[in-house]
């Protein structure tokens, strides 16, 4: 009976956090500090002390291959990359990449979306099988298509019936090969959430719609669109911002210079060339244009949010 | 000139059927209210006939084409909805424009449509406003108005003021009334407030488990309900039902409700009138304006006791009772004084009504 009792006293003050809080003597806000404060002690450590440091060495010529002292060089970086048509290069080919990757994935994961937004069997199996490509592995996922591209024994060549077309080693294509990819795997991440902002438009408007006497294009384009834009909107956000500061991908798939995106330059340029100073101004300039892209995206989603 | 006309329609849900062989014949320009519980099939009557639900067996004619192969949008049909249906997206304008838009007509002409419509309906000071920034009974109005602006050959409402409080409701009533006769087409109004399809309908339709129970103007079902769910579903407050017996004493009619003791005294034309059915178990059916009250004995009053006494305003509603029965009885506000009162009552033979027990049917005995 005791042992019973003496249990179920502890379950009580288990389940009951303000019990437990005070048999600790802990008060709720010591409770929160102690969640809180090792995720702010990792965040200041890795994250934001690198951020500001790395500010830091921007306005210097450090090398973190010399064991030379910085100097501090002011704005020189800055206005050396923004002067340099080869840095103006790498961003017009991230642009490129960016919005064939982005526009891709939206046309495709939209339509699958659509597609998977009625009711047909075993939509929830198909639904989990079309999002096995985005919980691959970035690396994975580029040698795997490095074989499928493959020239003499791929399977896309065999498939398309191309012959021994050249595509990651033709400077032409590369950059759109790994753009496909990409809308491969990111596909149906947009598929994911559009699939959740179709499910959310009310039955009733399509009813009513119908009623209106709307045909399938213009409910479509009158009532679906608009009412799944917020969410369609979020997802193109993420998505361009991911595909801005690709990497991995491209870096394994192809070594072509017309492959050579701002993330893989400012890699070579800290890396390779050990230009550490110089780097982070160029990653400072690549921070800057992010938030400016995703800035205007996010205008636009209050804009429609508003409606 | 739209007729509608319903011919054996069937319809179920997996195994169930929510309606039930239903035949219905809807005149231009007639307002029919379906009167009913939720779950009667009246809703799914009004979508069958809409398109936005299919039927199982029978017709749905519009005009005398049947129509139940065409889709909603081919049946030249408004539906006004309970959730008012509006798109968010779009201002009180679009959403009122956005049927003749669908249908690629000419702007100017889209633009004075949906003016005038918004003058008739008084919102035209709202046109501008997304619909989230009206109050409900505004919304009502929008969905209306998009309605109305297609001119259609009918229009549905399916508990189009349902979800509107009751002082608004009042409002809407009138006015959809006062529309009905304005612009005049041919409507089927759902709803499971009998006060509304009192007030609105040209003739209603009650339905009970998919079952048509009578079809008439409001005095018809009010006045002579054909079986004990209309006579106890129409009417507030509600009929009393009552096992009663019927029997001569020395040739004039004596009608014994079951538990009250003594007869009341009715015209001997009854025993005549329910020749052949004076046998059965019959019940006894009186809106509680039929019973009588009064302070002193009198010639046919029994006396009875006030239990409860419900003031109304207007009117108060006394349950009295008459041995171990219990009949309620509307009297002039204040007419019983208290609780526990004695007083004496009488059945008004004008305003009784006589059921078979077992079917539920309505014996039609009027004196």
């Amino acid at each position: 009976m005791g042992r019973e009792r003496a249990l179920a006293t502890a379950v009580m003050t288990t389940l009951d956090p303000k019990s437990r809080a005070a048999s600790r003597g802990m008060s709720d806000i010591a409770i929160r500090n102690l969640f809180i404060i090792p995720t702010i002690v990792f965040l200041i450590v890795f994250n934001i002390f690198p951020l500001l440091y790395s500010l830091g060495y921007s306005f210097t010529d450090f090398r973190a291959s010399s064991p030379a002292a910085a100097n501090f060089v002011g704005l020189q970086n800055y206005r050396e990359l923004l002067n340099d048509p080869f840095i103006w290069t790498n961003f017009a080919i991230t642009a490129k990449y960016v919005i064939v990757s982005v526009v891709g994935q939206v046309i495709v994961g939209f339509g699958v979306a659509l597609l998977l937004n009625r009711d047909i069997p075993f939509k929830g199996l198909i639904t989990t099988l079309l999002l096995l490509p985005m919980m691959l592995s970035m690396a994975v996922v580029g040698l795997f298509w490095k074989l499928l591209y493959d020239p003499s024994f791929g399977i896309i060549n065999y498939v398309l019936g191309l012959g021994r077309f050249e595509w990651l080693s033709n400077p032409d294509v590369a950059l759109y090969a790994v753009a496909i990819t990409d809308i491969w795997m990111w596909s149906p991440f947009v598929m994911l959430l559009s699939l959740a902002g179709l499910s959310a438009v009310p039955k009733h408007l399509y009813e009513a719609a119908a009623i209106d006497r709307a045909g399938t294009l213009y409910t479509f384009f009158r009532i679906t669109l608009p009412l799944v834009a917020p969410i369609l909107m979020i997802a193109i956000i993420f998505r361009t911002m991911e595909a801005f500061k690709t990497f991995d991908l491209a870096y394994i798939m192809t070594s072509q210079p017309t492959t050579e995106v701002i993330s893989i330059r400012l890699y070579k340029m800290a890396f390779q060339e050990w230009q550490t100073g110089r780097s982070c101004a160029l990653a400072y300039i690549v921070l800057i244009m992010v938030l400016a892209i995703t800035n205007i995206y996010v205008k636009y989603l209050n804009k429609v949010k508003e409606r | 000139m739209t007729q509608i006309e319903l011919r054996g329609v069937q319809k179920w849900f997996g195994a169930v059927q929510v309606i039930k062989d239903l035949n219905l014949s809807i005149e231009d320009n007639e307002f029919i209210v379906l009167l009913g519980q939720s779950g009667c099939g009246k809703t799914t009557t009004l979508r069958a006939v809409a398109g936005l639900e299919t039927i199982d067996e029978g017709d749905i004619l519009i005009d005398g084409k049947p129509v139940q192969h065409l889709k909603a949008a081919d049946r030249d049909i408004a539906m006004v909805f309970q959730s008012f249906s509006l798109y968010p997206h779009m201002s009180v304008y679009e959403n009122i424009a956005f049927p003749l838009r669908a249908t690629r007509m000419k702007k100017t002409d889209i633009d004075k449509a949906v003016r005038d419509v918004a003058q008739v309906l008084r919102i035209s000071d709202l046109l501008d406003r997304r619909p989230s920034a009206l109050s409900g009974g505004d919304m009502q109005r929008v969905a209306i108005g998009r309605a109305l602006v297609r001119r259609p050959k009918a229009m549905l409402m399916d508990e189009p003021i349902g979800a509107l409080d009751a002082k608004l409701r009042e409002e809407m009533r009138a006015e959809i009334k006062r529309l009905h006769v304005k612009q005049g087409s041919t409507t089927i109004y759902v709803t499971h407030d009998q006060i509304e399809a009192m007030s609105l309908a040209d003739r209603i339709v009650i339905m009970h488990e998919g079952v048509l129970q009578q079809v008439g103007t409001p005095e018809d079902v009010y006045g002579h309900p054909q079986n004990l769910f209309v006579a106890q579903f129409v009417g507030s407050p509600v009929m009393n039902v009552a096992p009663a017996a019927v029997s001569d004493s020395a040739g004039k009619a004596s009608v014994t409700v079951e538990g009250a003791g003594e007869g009341f005294a009715f015209p001997s034309e009854l025993l005549s009138k329910l020749n052949g059915s004076a046998g059965k178990p019959l019940s006894l059916g009186i809106r509680p304006e039929g019973v009588i009250v009064a302070h002193e004995a009198a010639e046919g009053f029994l006396p009875a006791e006030a239990h409860i006494i419900e003031p109304l305003g207007s009117y108060d509603i006394v349950d009295l009772k008459f041995g171990s029965q219990m009949l309620r009885a509307r009297t002039r506000s204040g007419f019983v004084a208290k609780a526990g009162d004695r007083v004496f009552a009488r059945l008004d033979p004008t305003q009784t009504h006589f059921f078979d027990t077992a079917s539920g049917q309505s014996l039609g005995v009027k004196l």
